[in-house]
């Protein structure tokens, strides 16, 4: 396996802070709406370029959502930022009744998501915010790898007509992606091609599995590895044709195994293809305060799990 | 339809179409709906600048936001009458396939529906949002919404009372149908709001009481009045008392029918005291 290098290690919110600037750039109707995060959410040099477009709403949440809607009843196409947990289960009649089933044009960016946030703990990392937003009639749900992805996804979530939910998080993480490749929403990525194994991962976990995947090659192991950036619409095409030649699947994200990438995949390949599949992700379980890497090890979520759970499949596969 | 004489019999043949819709259906909220029937006359037929050509995005018009969306036969009567879409689909409210769902919604296409509302306390939020989005545009314009005295219980109003002061959206005039009665009872005994105009004076609003808001001159009055107090640095609150189940005597002076329909014999007598005067649909 050709080893996949990166450019150095950059935030994932810091790469939605600079397509949200690119957007206020080339197009006037891109506002934003921050709910007393601003630094957080790397919004602060769309602030100040657009002052005008830019709404700090307070800790307040709820009214930010529906503020949202009606900005964009005028033809505005708001972008919401807050931290993950606020921008989902905090809101989520707010968004259900006013974006999702009112089909307004609202893009819900949420940074700090899954048990990377680190020390803040439970209270802040949320796990659950994927399934919540996916089972939303009209969203579309997308969690992106890496800078370069964040900032691709989001100049073209402005460019779809829809409520979209964004998901990036907070800490420096390696940045690995074509910084030209423009995003396509609904596209899975294959990173890596295979025979033995598929491995479909998303988020900060890309990262670990491609690491896992070297682990595996040098075990003699041929694995594909996908980038599944896009949770809803899910790329089957793309997943099906995978499985279709491995045979057996391992999906790793940093959420609940419950309403993540994992249950979708397993959900359309139960009906029509149906192959072993293990899961990377939180099993049923609340967070806590720690260091990323820590975090990860200790919810079963680093390369090494992958590794694990890679095993166990193969030893599945007939 | 212009003078106080048919705008009174449009305000009749309206309480008609309330008790039939909801009548048709056995479901519903006639209460609150009766209730505010000369606001949505005046302001849909005396104070608003709007289009019937239906537009999503409301360019260059008024706008119009129903927060607390249970009262939907009242809006979607008067949208009919005032040429939104044909009354003939007043008999398809509360129906499978219909466009006229239970509290309204975007996703049939409805025209003279901009946002969904049922789950209460959410349409102020939106209000200032889409009159946020008039500043953008420059469109010279108001928005208007209306909420019942009970969803003010809702935190997210307040959320948006503090919002639209602090952002001195003043092209939003937002009324309260202060009938002081709710599902269980009396407001005061559910949870009091206590001095409602003082609290809005507090958060920086400016305030209008219309004390008689089943008089219809009254209320296009107060309407025309609010707009003068628009366009100065603050939003503008309407208190409009009511009273639920205005025009029909025995859902005067209750809670009760809220959200229950009249029986055959009860519709009867209600149809009895508001008799048919543009012609039923």
């Amino acid at each position: 396996m050709k080893k996949i290098e990166h450019q150095g290690l950059k935030d994932t919110r810091s790469g939605f802070g600079q397509g949200l600037l690119e957007l206020g750039k080339e197009n006037p109707n891109v506002v934003a709406l921050c709910a007393d995060l601003t630094g957080s959410l790397k919004m602060n040099a769309f602030k100040e370029a657009f002052p005008d477009r830019f709404f700090q709403v307070g800790i307040a949440e709820a009214n930010m959502m529906g503020v949202a809607a009606g900005l964009s009843i005028g033809d505005k196409i708001p972008f919401t930022g807050t931290f993950a947990n606020f921008s989902t289960a905090r809101v989520y009649d707010q968004i259900r009744q006013s974006i999702a089933y009112s089909e307004k044009n609202v893009k819900i960016c949420a940074s700090h998501s899954g048990l990377t946030l680190g020390e803040d703990g439970a209270t802040h990392q949320t796990l659950e915010d994927i399934g919540m937003m996916k089972i939303l009639p009209h969203m579309t749900v997308i969690s992106t790898c890496d800078y370069n992805q964040t900032r691709a996804a989001t100049k073209a979530i402005a460019k779809h007509y829809g409520p979209v939910y964004l998901r990036f998080g907070r800490p420096k993480v390696p940045n690995f992606t074509d910084p030209n490749k423009s995003f396509e929403i609904g596209k899975a990525n294959v990173i890596k091609q295979g025979t033995d194994l598929t491995i479909v991962a998303n988020g900060h976990l890309v990262w670990q599995a491609i690491q896992a995947a070297e682990i595996l090659e040098e075990k003699g192991v041929s694995v594909e590895l996908i980038d599944l950036p896009t949770i809803k619409p899910l790329d089957e095409q793309a997943i099906l044709t995978s499985v279709q030649k491995t045979q057996c699947l391992v999906t790793a994200e940093e959420h609940q195994i419950f309403g993540g990438i994992g249950e979708s995949i397993a959900g359309f390949l139960s009906s029509i293809y149906p192959v072993p599949i293990e899961y990377v992700g939180v099993k049923d379980q609340f967070g806590e305060s720690g260091k990323p890497d820590d975090l990860l090890k200790k919810y079963g979520l680093s390369q090494s799990s992958i590794v694990e759970a890679a095993q166990r499949v193969l030893k599945r596969k007939k | 339809m212009d003078s106080p004489k048919e705008l009174e019999n449009l305000c009749t043949q309206i309480r008609r179409d309330i008790l039939r819709m909801v009548h048709a259906v056995q479901s519903g909220h006639p209460g609150g709906s009766l209730g505010c029937v000369e606001y949505f006359v005046a302001l849909y037929f005396k104070v608003l600048k709007h289009k019937t050509s239906f537009q999503m995005n409301g360019a260059e018009e008024d706008l119009f936001f129903l927060s607390q969306g249970h009262i939907s036969p009242v809006w979607y009567s008067t949208l009919a009458r005032a040429g939104y879409f044909d009354l003939d689909e007043l008999n398809t409210f509360r129906k499978l396939n219909s466009r006229l769902q239970g509290h309204p919604a975007t996703e049939e296409g409805l025209p003279g529906v901009r946002i969904a509302s049922g789950s209460l306390g959410q349409g102020l939020s939106v209000a200032c949002g889409a009159a946020q989005a008039k500043k953008l545009n420059q469109d010279n314009h108001l928005v208007f919404s209306l909420h019942g005295d009970g969803e003010l219980q809702e935190g997210q109003i307040w959320e948006a009372v503090m919002y639209a002061a602090a952002h001195q959206i003043d092209n939003l005039i937002s009324t309260i149908d202060y009938n002081g009665r709710q599902i269980d009872g009396d407001l005061k005994d559910v949870l009091d709001l206590g001095d409602l105009e003082a609290k809005f004076k507090a958060f920086g609003w400016r305030t209008l009481v219309i004390e008689k808001g089943n008089d219809l001159l009254s209320v296009i009055q107060g309407l025309e009045k609010a707009k003068t107090m628009a366009f100065q640095k603050q939003p503008v609150a309407i208190l409009l008392h009511t009273e639920m189940g205005n025009g029909v005597d025995f859902m005067m002076g209750t809670h009760k029918w809220h959200g229950s329909a009249p029986n055959d014999e009860q519709l009867q007598i209600g149809l009895s005291q508001n008799k048919e005067t543009l012609g039923d649909y």
